[in-house]
């Protein structure tokens, strides 16, 4: 059988999303008290209780917090007693992981409504120590420095030269903190101007060649729920309208640091990329950039976020540089990137892929409050990042209009 | 669209105490190359392999995103790759969901456990609770598991008789399976002399250090002949969560293991699972699990485990043929085991262990201490 005539089973909406506040400390709950305030809000948000949920998915990394199956000890705060309950796990991404599970589990038709939960609560271990521990013991760990990773740096500077380059990642990171500090759930709120970008070029400590301090991620604390239905269950009980997951794609590869250098006859091609082109493909979306009215990207720093604009738009050249400078990625601008203030603002690493897609509904459906783009917002793009550079990209939508296209 | 997914292919390596001479990518890889030859099944982005879904463990692999090891051997280099960090039975359920969404034609299931490699497995799964008031006081897997030996004993009458009963039939039955643990033939008196773990548990009550790996090919119901010509079919699945204090549960019937099996029943249409389901695999990671898991599926009336043991009522049922967990498979993977086992003898691959005309099997899992998450898997012919 040709696998081209297979389409998604069934139509699927996300009807809530909750987040907690997000911050440094969360000292004053415990870890299923802290997810509780995510699931509570996302209940809220659908307008249900916890009797209307078939499935909890749940997912986090077990060494952050040194924590076996902590699923187990959430089921106090996630509600899943007595429900069908999955524990997915895939790095950074896993929060976008979950979402796509929850998407696959009711277009399956096995389950009608299911919550997506992601949490951390990273002040309880020690978040580069536990991405370190990552690498192959054998082979790369010594060279491992958690997620600080100098290298996109030193390829972007290379491409563009040292000021162009250092001066639109910064310019990138103001924009970043801007947006956060329009987002009251958002953790790092510094009030940074771009008159400032001179004085942080040169002044923000190095952490590993030009990634510095300031370019990069937080470690948060903090969980993130989102409750996605089949048509006819939304249909019943959401109380705000759905807003519909048209495709995901996961791409990984292979755990390779390339410390042998590079060889051409096998090229590494960015998984970013490499997602992006087959969603796009199987969507026939031809120009990205005019398509999507908002992208919520996994931003582990600025240099990262700056560079990979490029591969998620199947950009050319500088355009992606030119977007950043001009200020096209803010609010109110051409493609608003990460209205919420993104990765850099806010991360904990579990839920921080769940937020994306949890972020691109609150704009799709004109309730991001401070932080919402101005316009209508129809296509929004999320995408998670983690392990050896994987890659979840998901595409939502405000109206079932689109064709179902062919699949792959 | 079709509404069934089949299990096309299964490969394993061998369940053994220690595998020092193997990393866990050697064993996957076996695994991988072997359903590759069975099958022909390729990573071609149009009619192959575009989506993963592994098993494996943080904690046990001392590695954060212990699946970020394996995306090579696994065949997820520019594929899709997703860790079920949970009894890898659960994966099964997940694959379904992946298939009959429309998702993917094809899914792999890849899983490994090396037990071995910590210090104390015990150590590892006190991680398990809560760091205020259950992990100070010691509990883990095993504790919790001795708990609820201990009130289904109090409300059966189950004796360390029937316990040695279950031990050395499991050895008996394991002896007959290739794959399962080298482990020495026991007499009911060895095992009741046999050294606490955590009274009541005997150090033979309880499933030995064990390493493994394993893989399935699933396929959706259009495209399954492709790969094989006697597909088995997975017809129900269901899960359950319990509660997480164990002194809110009923330990010795529990909840979430009903639920799991009701759901599952429901999915496949079964109404008498002892006269509609032709054997059983239960994931007995201690003796006393075997009886108990027997009256949560509904095949034993409640609280009559024990008589069961006494009339020979496993060998009647078909329970366990392969060993079971208590012979030993690692954690995470048990309830896969189960299937696998269920897998060969729909197959009339079973050897020595078959069961004549079997046309349909349940699998169990479970996640947990005590299996506060349950997970009931129906497979047919």
């Amino acid at each position: 059988m040709d696998m081209k005539s297979r389409k998604k089973r069934r139509n699927v909406g996300v009807i809530g999303v909750g987040q907690t506040k997000h911050s440094s400390h969360r000292e004053d709950v415990n870890q299923p008290e802290m997810v509780f305030e995510a699931v509570r809000e996302a209940l809220d948000d659908a307008g249900i209780s916890m009797d209307d949920i078939d499935c909890v998915v749940h997912g986090n990394m077990e060494l952050f917090e040194m924590i076996h199956q902590p699923d187990l000890w959430h089921e106090l705060g996630t509600g899943s007693l007595g429900k069908t309950a999955f524990r997915l796990t895939t790095g950074g991404t896993t929060g976008a992981t979950l979402f796509c599970a929850a998407d696959n589990l009711v277009a399956s038709g096995m389950y009608d409504v299911v919550m997506a939960i992601g949490f951390e609560k990273l002040q309880e271990g020690n978040t580069t120590a536990g991405i370190t521990n990552m690498a192959d013991p054998l082979w790369t760990r010594n060279l491992q420095t958690g997620a600080l990773t100098g290298t996109c740096a030193y390829d972007v500077i290379q491409e563009f030269g040292e000021e162009r380059a250092k001066r639109a990642s910064m310019m990138y990171r103001v924009i970043m903190d801007k947006h956060a500090m329009l987002n009251p759930k958002a953790h790092r709120q510094f009030g940074l101007e771009f008159d400032q970008i001179d004085y942080l070029m040169e002044h923000s400590a190095k952490l590993v060649g030009e990634l510095r301090i300031i370019h990069m991620c937080s470690q948060s604390d903090g969980a993130c729920a989102v409750i996605l239905a089949s048509e006819d269950k939304a249909a019943k009980l959401g109380k705000k309208p759905p807003v519909w997951v048209r495709d995901h794609i996961t791409i990984h590869r292979e755990e390779t640091f390339n410390i042998l250098g590079y060889d051409n006859r096998y090229p590494v091609e960015m998984t970013h990329k490499v997602a992006a082109r087959e969603l796009y493909r199987r969507n026939g979306i031809t120009n990205p950039l005019e398509y999507f009215d908002v992208f919520e990207m996994y931003d582990p720093s600025s240099w990262w976020g700056l560079d990979w604009i490029r591969d998620f738009f199947m950009l050319e050249g500088d355009e992606h540089l030119r977007l950043v400078e001009n200020k096209e990625i803010m609010i109110g601008g051409r493609m608003p990137i990460n209205p919420s203030g993104g990765v850099i603002a806010t991360n904990p690493i579990g839920a921080t892929a769940l937020i994306r897609p949890a972020e691109a509904v609150l704009q799709i459906r004109g309730d991001a409050g401070p932080h919402q783009i101005p316009g209508p917002v129809r296509h929004g793009l999320a995408s998670g990042f983690g392990g050896t550079m994987w890659t979840v990209l998901i595409m939502l939508e405000k109206d079932l209009d689109w064709e179902q296209e062919s699949r792959p | 669209m079709g509404t069934r997914v089949a299990i096309c292919a299964v490969a394993q390596i061998k369940n053994e105490p220690d595998i020092w001479y193997m990393r866990f990518q050697g064993m996957l890889l076996e695994c991988l190359e072997s359903i590759i030859a069975a099958t022909g099944v390729t990573f071609d982005k149009e009619k192959g392999i575009r989506d993963i879904v592994t098993c494996s463990d943080d904690v046990f692999d001392a590695r954060t995103i212990s699946d970020n090891g394996m995306t090579d051997v696994v065949g997820a280099h520019y594929r899709g790759e997703e860790k079920i960090a949970q009894d890898g039975l659960n994966a099964l359920g997940y694959a379904m969901a992946c298939i009959l969404s429309g998702h993917d034609d094809v899914v792999l299931f890849m899983g490994h456990c090396k037990e071995s490699q910590s210090e104390s497995r015990h150590m590892c799964t006190n991680l398990a609770y809560d760091p205020f008031y259950c992990r100070p006081v010691g509990l883990d897997f095993l504790t919790a598991n001795a708990l609820q030996a201990r009130a289904y004993a109090a409300k059966t009458g189950l004796t360390d008789r029937h316990l040695a009963e279950i031990v050395v039939r499991s050895r008996r039955n394991a002896a007959k399976n290739p794959y399962a643990r080298d482990n020495k033939m026991v007499t009911h008196e060895e095992v009741m002399e046999s050294p606490y773990l955590a009274d009541p548990i005997r150090e033979l009550h309880y499933y030995p250090v064990t390493d493994w790996a394993v893989g399935m090919l699933l396929s959706c119901e259009e495209r399954a002949y492709e790969f094989t010509d006697r597909p088995v079919w997975i017809t129900g699945f269901g899960n359950c969560m319990d509660r997480y204090f164990i002194g809110e549960r009923d330990l010795a019937s529990p909840m979430s293991l009903k639920k799991a099996a009701a759901r599952a029943y429901a999915m496949a249409g079964i109404e008498d699972p002892a006269r509609d389901i032709d054997l059983f695999e239960l994931n007995d990671a201690c003796a006393h699990h075997l009886p108990l898991i027997a009256e949560g599926i509904g095949i034993v009336p409640e609280g009559k485990g024990p008589a069961w043991i006494e009339e020979g009522g496993p060998d009647k049922q078909n329970v366990n043929l392969s060993g079971g967990m208590l012979n030993g498979n690692p954690i995470m993977l048990g309830g896969v085991a189960r299937a696998v086992e269920a897998y060969l003898q729909l197959r009339g691959e079973a050897g020595q262990r078959q069961v004549e005309g079997a046309r349909r099997a349940l699998a169990h899992g479970s996640t947990g201490g005590a299996g506060q998450h349950q997970t009931v898997v129906i497979l047919e012919k």
